[in-house]
């Protein structure tokens, strides 16, 4: 660790600014090369601390950087986490509005929701099975308050894990009986095919990450409380989106999520 | 026509030697329906040498793969008895040149399928048993590199399949069938089955569609290789690849040198 307090309050402040204005930040690894990845998480830490301030509430996690060819590309090797706050959630069958994010990509997900804590460490893929209530499609709209996505993994750490938004499919299904590393995943932008893929493509199976966060915030003396909803890390590669575009996952055995993305600003003629 | 003998000629020793050549666009190959003649004379050699017609595999299903070459069509080939491996076992790889393997959904024919018209449906009636495959290509040009023509004269690259030991009947969506290739036990890509034309039936009614030209048909008991579900991944001197696909059961080859 290498961040003053005062860094990282300077640090968080700025990135929740930058995400309330839509307006992105410099890389924080461009100013701070010295920051590690222990600092980044203090610097997530104060953001959550100025949102649930603010009033949010942390609602569950996501886990990022779940494919080994994205885990290769930041020089890692193992995922990220982030928060999820209430104020995340985009209801499904309403646009979202596009002028409050700055360049955002779309990842089908298939979302965990517990009925029973977990508790790190050591936890595995059969307690997460256990403690799931039921899985939702979903898609996870991520963003970056670092100027044109320029991140390392300082900055994805730092600002909360690239996170913007969470769109949840209405059917909720029981895990038991699914397989989730082979459940398949199609994703259409405009009614296109844009990305196929099955859960298997998140460390070999979604629920492994699931355990992985479980394990990893017990590090911190965090656990997964019931009711907390976790969003595993994508099936697909990420797809970018324009404003006007649509975009739908199907999943097997599970149904589908669908958002459309807001035309924009009015632009004059 | 003496062209046409000539460059599947040259193709065939291609992959007899394990030499690659140059792409016969190079040469004057200049439209599809030479390309395909080329591709029936270089079976014809395979049959002369006591080879049976087993079925048909399709190529270049998905988008990007289209858009990767320039076109917007798939393209056909026909496999022969020589290409088939069991599940399990390991492939030379000093009888190929530069091998890749993709996973794909396999159809086994129980009836006959006639274009022009044939659908989705047709196809699934017609369908006696699906099952996972992985499919080797070994495209018999230098470095891999070559138009769609060249592939339509190049038997679709085909060199070498295996179908899981599972068969079923074709119940679930299939396009919404999950795959995962795995490497040496790590997932390396992963899929679902609208990665080939949207539903992999679609790829088998094309094939169907397009033997009309020829005056040929799919036939019962055949099987078809519906197409690429992900990139294609190296075959190299070691290593084992699995494709496993949701409700279908799994598929293994081997390499070795």
């Amino acid at each position: 660790m290498s961040l003053t307090e005062e860094d990282v309050r300077r640090l968080a402040a700025e990135l929740r600014e930058a995400e309330l204005r839509a307006a992105p930040i410099r890389p924080i690894s461009d100013r701070h090369p010295d920051a590690d990845i222990a600092d980044a998480y203090r610097i997530q830490l104060e953001v959550t601390r100025l949102r649930v301030a603010e009033g949010d509430a942390v609602r569950g996690h996501k886990v990022g950087l779940t494919a080994r060819v994205m885990q290769q590309q930041f020089g890692v090797d193992q995922p990220d986490f982030g928060h999820l706050f209430g104020s995340m959630f985009h209801p499904e069958g309403t646009p979202l509005p596009v002028d409050a994010l700055i360049a955002p990509r779309v990842e089908p997900e298939l979302a965990f929701v517990l009925d029973r804590p977990l508790q790190g460490p050591g936890v595995t893929v059969a307690d997460v099975l256990a403690a799931t209530a039921f899985v939702l499609p979903a898609l996870e709209i991520i963003d970056s308050r670092i100027t044109d996505w320029r991140i390392g993994i300082v900055d994805t750490v730092a600002d909360n894990a690239s996170s913007a938004r969470v769109v949840l499919g209405g059917t909720r299904t029981p895990i038991a009986g699914l397989d989730p590393r082979l459940m398949g995943v199609v994703l259409r932008r405009n009614g296109e095919i844009v990305e196929t893929g099955a859960g298997g493509a998140v460390l070999g199976n979604p629920a492994q990450a699931v355990a992985w966060l479980a394990t990893t915030i017990a590090g911190s003396g965090g656990s997964l409380r019931a009711g907390d909803l976790i969003m595993p890390g994508t099936c697909t590669r990420a797809v970018d989106m324009q404003p006007g575009d649509t975009v739908r996952a199907d999943f097997e055995h599970l149904g589908h999520v669908g958002v459309a993305f807001s035309a924009g600003r009015e632009r004059a003629a | 026509m003496s062209d046409v003998r000539t460059w599947a000629g040259r193709l065939d020793d291609a992959a007899t030697r394990c030499t690659p050549v140059a792409p016969l666009t190079g040469d004057g190959l200049a439209d599809t329906a030479t390309a395909y003649r080329v591709q029936s004379a270089l079976v014809d050699l395979r049959l002369g040498r006591g080879e049976r017609l087993v079925g048909g595999k399709l190529g270049l299903t998905s988008r990007a793969k289209q858009l990767a070459m320039g076109v917007d069509t798939p393209l056909y080939g026909l496999v022969t008895s020589g290409m088939v491996r069991r599940s399990g076992t390991r492939l030379s790889l000093k009888e190929m040149i530069h091998p890749r393997v993709e996973p794909e959904i396999a159809f086994v024919l129980g009836e006959p399928l006639e274009g022009p018209g044939v659908t989705v449906a047709d196809v699934l009636a017609a369908t006696r048993y699906v099952c996972p495959a992985l499919d080797v290509i070994d495209s018999r040009y230098e470095g891999f590199r070559f138009t769609h023509l060249d592939a339509v004269a190049d038997n679709a690259s085909s060199a070498a399949f295996a179908l899981g030991d599972d068969l079923v009947a074709p119940t679930g969506d299939l396009a919404l069938a999950g795959c995962v290739l795995e490497v040496d036990g790590r997932v390396v890509e992963s899929a679902a089955g609208a990665a080939v034309m949207g539903h992999p039936a679609a790829a088998v009614a094309f094939m169907a569609d397009r033997l009309v030209e020829v005056g040929r048909r799919l036939e019962a008991g055949w099987v078809v290789l519906s197409g690429g579900l992900t990139a294609p991944v190296p075959l190299t001197p070691g290593s084992t690849v699995t494709a496993t696909l949701s409700g279908l059961g799994s598929v293994t080859l081997g390499a070795d040198h």
